[in-house]
């Protein structure tokens, strides 16, 4: 029993290792349960978080603006389909808050602030953003990459998700579910 | 007047290599770059390649353009990116391997050593076998121990020898 007490012990520690690492990369793995959750009709809340507002002092949440619809867009100044859907986030700000229906949110992703200034400035958007640093929010959506958008109805439930670039036909589609929600 | 002059000539000597001694040493980015991770990648960040890493280079060269210092960098880079930017292993979840492991290796080559090194002390040092069958300890003085018959046959052939 003496002679197994070493092998047994450094077969405890080698497991506990393994155990450790595979955790650890189970825990970086892809989290899509929002989306699986509106795909079953089950509307998740929407994750939420108080984060500085993007060239202010002030800070905004997700959770500050029910009782509106919210379109939250993931993006970076360094994000090439960022580009081309800031056109698209931003006709759909002025409509939502022409008809007082709600807004569009921006969450910058692994960004720097000078950087995201510029970026908004020269794609003229107009809609507030949130800096999300460290990506803590952006973790509890799920999100790894960018372009993501979340589309909120007015209890504070995701109503549609689109991870990548997404086109007005999605935007129309969804401002439509998350009003009628 | 001769003294003043003197003075003042030993000022203007003195002042340029104080301000040298005093001034802020030139940070470059190869110097921070591998201090620091790419956030959207998960690697250091002086092996990183493609756009989020090279904004994060580019914010690296406007705060060395400021006159910035490393720590001073590294703090913004905090500010902007959060504390996984510094290219230390987390203290939580897969991260503590990196700490964990080194310990967990260092004892347990303690611990064998603690274990077995008495053991290998004990045993008896390797030694030579006599004729009669019986290991006897190696020593200086009997490294060449031969046995009693062997000793015999040698004496005898020694006094021919010598005969």
């Amino acid at each position: 029993m003496k002679r197994l007490a070493v092998p047994i012990l450094a077969a405890i520690v080698a497991l506990a290792l393994v155990g450790l690492l595979g955790y650890g990369l189970l825990s970086r793995s892809t989290d899509d349960s929002i989306e699986q959750a509106v795909a079953r009709g089950n509307l998740p809340p929407a994750p939420s978080a108080d984060l500085p507002v993007l060239g202010s002092e002030a800070t905004q949440s997700v959770a500050a603006l029910r009782g509106q619809v919210v379109v939250l867009n993931f993006w970076a100044s360094w994000c090439i389909p960022c580009r081309t859907e800031a056109p698209i986030l931003d006709r759909a700000h002025k409509r939502l808050t022409a008809s007082g229906a709600g807004t569009v949110l921006g969450v910058t992703y692994n960004d720097s602030t000078p950087a995201s200034l510029t970026f908004a400035g020269k794609y003229g958007m107009s809609f507030p953003s949130v800096r999300d640093v460290g990506a803590k929010l952006a973790e509890r959506y799920g999100t790894r990459r960018v372009p993501e958008t979340f589309v909120i109805d007015r209890r504070g439930r995701v109503v549609d998700v689109f991870r990548g670039q997404i086109d007005q036909a999605f935007i129309d589609r969804a401002l439509a579910r998350a009003q009628a929600a | 007047m001769r003294r003043a002059l003197a003075l003042a000539a030993l000022l203007l000597f003195l002042l340029p290599s104080a301000s040298a001694r005093t001034a802020t040493p030139k940070v470059d980015l190869v110097d921070v770059e591998d201090e620091v991770m790419c956030v959207d990648c998960g690697i250091p960040l002086n092996t990183a390649e493609g756009a989020q890493p090279d904004s994060q280079r580019q914010l690296i060269r406007d705060l060395i353009a400021q006159g910035r210092t490393k720590e001073q960098i590294k703090q913004e880079l905090v500010a902007e990116y959060g504390k996984d930017v510094l290219a230390l292993p987390e203290t939580s979840g897969v991260g503590i391997t990196a700490y964990a492991v080194p310990l967990v290796l260092g004892g347990l080559v303690v611990a064998a050593l603690v274990l077995l090194v008495p053991r290998w002390r004990r045993r008896p040092a390797a030694g030579m076998v006599t004729g009669d069958g019986v290991a006897s300890p190696a020593t200086t003085d009997d490294a060449i121990a031969v046995s009693e018959a062997d000793a015999e046959r040698l004496d005898s052939d020694l006094a021919r020898y010598d005969g």
